[in-house]
């Protein structure tokens, strides 16, 4: 994270000689906080402001990449809640392959990874990662699933194997494939070895965080940088306040050794299990997760999980601008019409479902904001429907001339009646969930 | 330079709240339950104080949703429509802390049931079950107060949890909760602001900061929900930095916000890539609950047995991470 304005001026020498070019040291150090000066500018600085400032350049968050291109990309997250700013980088979803299996069966399972993909306002939902698992002593078996899975899929691979002759043929296998190592015990030369060779990434799994501080300045000192942290706890509760403890020391301490992403490994006694232990490491600051088996329903709510966290809050998730038909609804059916903010959108839609009838949803382009504030932005206006209407050929398309604004936006209405020769405007009501009682006592068609 | 675990100094307390009455205590309860309490943000034992664990209820109705999900009707079928056995059912067999009980039919767009009948039934479920008690309402006000009123007079000394008051529509329900000695759901729109507005306008007329729970209402997964999880993170954050009123412990609905979407509904032929109905239809709770546990919430209403049991589960595995540390 970087240092504000005021902890620079304490590492400046605060003599306001002006040799930087600005005239006092709080200036210079609020231009050195908004990146528009090089703390080279001041011939004055100490050691200390250069190690410092130079530390505080790098991201508190390494970025790791696996597999690709396009590579998964994980850490270089800036903030502990969503609302200080945004999560950029969401959690890679890895489905694990157990060499034991048959071919038959691990092909199958590969096949309906990768050609799982479900689509959610407007974002191709996938699976991320294989992590591949020796499971068994048969050595061939692991490499066999490792081509298996080359051939097979573009995705990339978490190499799970503690047997490190078996790992060494597997990483040349994919030696321009960028994958990742899991290490289920100490770091040692040799695994420091063969992620340097084949360019991996290191997953390094600890039990105390002053081991894992050890193994990963071990790795930084032996010329790794790419490197994931995993503190080794099955307890929920723990992997919760390990992982806070872990990012916060990384963002508010600036403790190198733990600025990597995380990884935890679940065990889950069934699908129910698992999903829970998965929600919580999704939103607190897990970057890679694991499932042991390939579940559409579980991928498709932690997918959903995902892109709700990860969503940038300054953003509002828009849907997209067009007609939604509710039901089954016939040419004469009722027309509604509001904006493309998704809440607004699922309210809406949900509660003209709730209703029980049939009709004609109009999502206008508002740019994804609500209807009050694209009124008042002139996003939401009797022009802006008058022209989306035109534009989706909605005359064509329905007999009705009837349309509900919402009641907030009742303004518009004679402006949109104007706009809109031979059509009725309705004021709706307020709030979506009086519409069931609006649609009730209000004609409509 | 050597690790230390970095923790933060929270000056603020969440207000700790008691629901239900036993009959020492004026009710007919065999315990009360307490939520909030904490010293520091979910979960965060390592650097403060957290007596009580979240704690999970169930939902009987006093009619039958018009959109209950398929898969949950397979638990409930013999019992939906009588909520004294349904309750019995949730806190026998499936393991409910709590019973919510929902009084949408009194609402005259859904069945306009009387204020008398509503008592009737809430009567009922007080001589089913000896857990405490939740009552929860609907928003159309004229009638809600008129029903809330009578409940209240009936349950006099029960500690019932009143769900839910808003700016629009407070003094009445809030003025029966003191007569009758209840406590009370503050519902906002997810809005900090407007929440704490009301805490404010609540304690403005002497209702007891110890008897508020917030309810900053609830989206569920893919329908909004990171607004209500980044909202509960912010009321809780302001809350443990020392502002009293946002220093409340929440409620949350995963079960009835779940229970209304598509996906808790429509089948794997309508929708492939949308997996198994029966377990999508568990798992929308189950997401929606954790990840809103991680941002603060101490009552949840969940309505799938599954979730129910999964999610109780995990909160006493992550409470078993207090001894520890």
């Amino acid at each position: 994270m970087a240092l504000s304005g005021l902890d620079i001026f304490k590492l400046l020498p605060k003599t306001n000689c002006g040799d930087c070019g600005v005239p006092t040291c709080m200036a210079f150090a609020l231009k050195l906080a908004q990146k528009k000066a090089e703390l080279s500018e001041c011939p004055h600085a100490s050691e200390k402001a250069k190690a410092t400032l130079g530390a505080a350049s790098e991201p508190p968050i390494r970025l790791v990449k696996i597999g690709g291109p396009p590579s998964l990309e994980i850490g270089n997250e800036t903030v502990m809640f969503r609302h200080e700013k945004t999560f950029f980088h969401p959690t890679g979803i890895a489905i694990q392959l157990l060499c034991s299996k048959e071919e038959k069966k691990l092909l199958k399972e590969i096949e309906n990874v990768e050609s799982y993909k479900a689509e959610r306002v407007g974002e191709e939902l996938n699976a991320d990662l294989f992590f591949i698992s020796q499971d068994s002593a048969d050595r061939d078996s692991f490499l066999k699933t490792v081509n298996i899975t080359k051939q097979n899929s573009t995705k990339g691979i978490i190499l799970d194997c503690s047997d490190t002759e078996n790992l060494k043929i597997s990483l040349e296998v994919l030696k321009d494939d960028r994958p990742a190592i899991f290490l289920r015990e100490k770091l040692t030369d040799e695994y420091v070895k063969l992620a340097k060779t084949s360019d991996s990434s290191l997953i390094i799994t600890a039990d105390s965080f002053e081991d894992l501080q050890s193994q990963s300045e071990y790795a930084k000192s032996s010329g790794l940088n790419n490197i994931i942290l995993n503190m080794n706890s099955q307890n929920l509760g723990y992997q919760l306040q390990n992982s806070t403890i872990l990012r916060r020391s990384a963002l508010k301490k600036y403790f190198k050794p733990f600025g990597f992403p995380l990884f935890t490994f679940i065990q889950a006694e069934d699908s129910y299990d698992l999903l829970a232990k998965a929600s919580l490491n999704l939103c607190k600051y897990s970057s890679i997760i694991v499932l042991p088996k390939y579940d559409k329903a579980m991928l498709y709510a932690l997918f959903t999980l995902r892109q709700n966290i990860y969503t940038d809050p300054q953003k509002p998730i828009q849907v997209d601008p067009k007609v939604y038909q509710i039901g089954e609804p016939t040419p004469d059916s009722p027309v509604f019409v509001t904006t493309n903010f998704s809440l607004t959108y699922f309210m809406v839609s949900g509660e003209i479902e709730n209703s029980g009838i049939s009709a004609h949803l109009i999502i206008a382009d508002a740019e994804g904001q609500s209807v009050l504030t694209a009124w008042a932005a002139g996003k939401f206006t009797g022009e802006t429907i008058a022209k989306f209407i035109k534009e989706i050929n909605l005359e064509q398309n329905v007999r009705t001339r009837k349309i509900v604004i919402p009641g907030l936006v009742a303004q518009i209405s004679g402006d949109l009646e104007e706009k809109l020769p031979g059509w009725e405007v309705i004021v709706g009501c307020q709030e979506a969930s009086d519409i069931p009682a609006f649609i009730k006592s209000v004609r409509i068609t | 330079m050597d690790f230390e675990t970095p923790k933060e100094n929270y000056s603020g307390k969440i207000i700790e709240v008691t629901i239900g009455a036993t009959p020492e205590e004026g009710g007919t309860r065999s315990h009360t339950i307490t939520i909030g309490g904490s010293t520091s943000p979910p979960f965060h034992f390592f650097e403060g104080k957290h007596p009580h664990p979240p704690r999970v209820a169930m939902e009987v109705f006093d009619k039958v949703p018009n959109k209950y999900p398929h898969s949950l009707m397979e638990y409930y079928r013999d019992v939906i429509e009588k909520p004294a056995d349904m309750a019995k059912k949730c806190v026998e067999q499936y393991g409910a802390e709590l019973i919510s009980v929902r009084l949408e039919g009194t609402h005259p767009e859904k069945g306009n049931k009387s204020a008398d009948e509503a008592a009737g039934i809430v009567r009922q479920i007080l001589e089913s079950v000896k857990v405490p008690v939740i009552i929860t309402g609907h928003s159309h006000f004229e009638k809600i107060n008129e029903v809330i009123k009578k409940v209240c007079e009936i349950t006099a000394g029960e500690n019932c949890l009143i769900n839910y008051v808003e700016t629009d529509n407070y003094k009445t329900i809030a003025a029966s909760c003191i007569a009758y000695n209840h406590t009370i759901v503050a519902q906002s729109p997810i809005d900090v602001n407007l929440g704490k507005q009301l805490n404010i306008l609540l304690t403005d007329m002497s209702f007891p900061a110890e008897r508020i729970v917030m309810d900053p209402l609830t989206s569920t997964l893919g329908y909004g929900l990171e607004y209500t999880y980044s909202i509960m993170e912010r009321i809780r954050n302001d809350g443990l930095a020392g502002d009293k009123m946002l220093a409340f412990p929440m409620l949350i609905n995963p079960g009835y916000e779940s229970a209304v979407v598509k996906e808790a509904r429509a089948s794997i032929e309508d929708n492939p890539d949308w997996g198994d109905q029966e377990l999508r239809c568990a798992y929308w709770e189950i997401a929606t609950a954790m990840s809103l546990l991680a941002s603060g919430a101490e009552l949840l209403i969940i309505y799938h047995p599954k979730a129910v049991e999964v999610v109780k589960n995990k909160i006493s595995e992550i409470f078993n991470s207090k001894k520890g540390s």
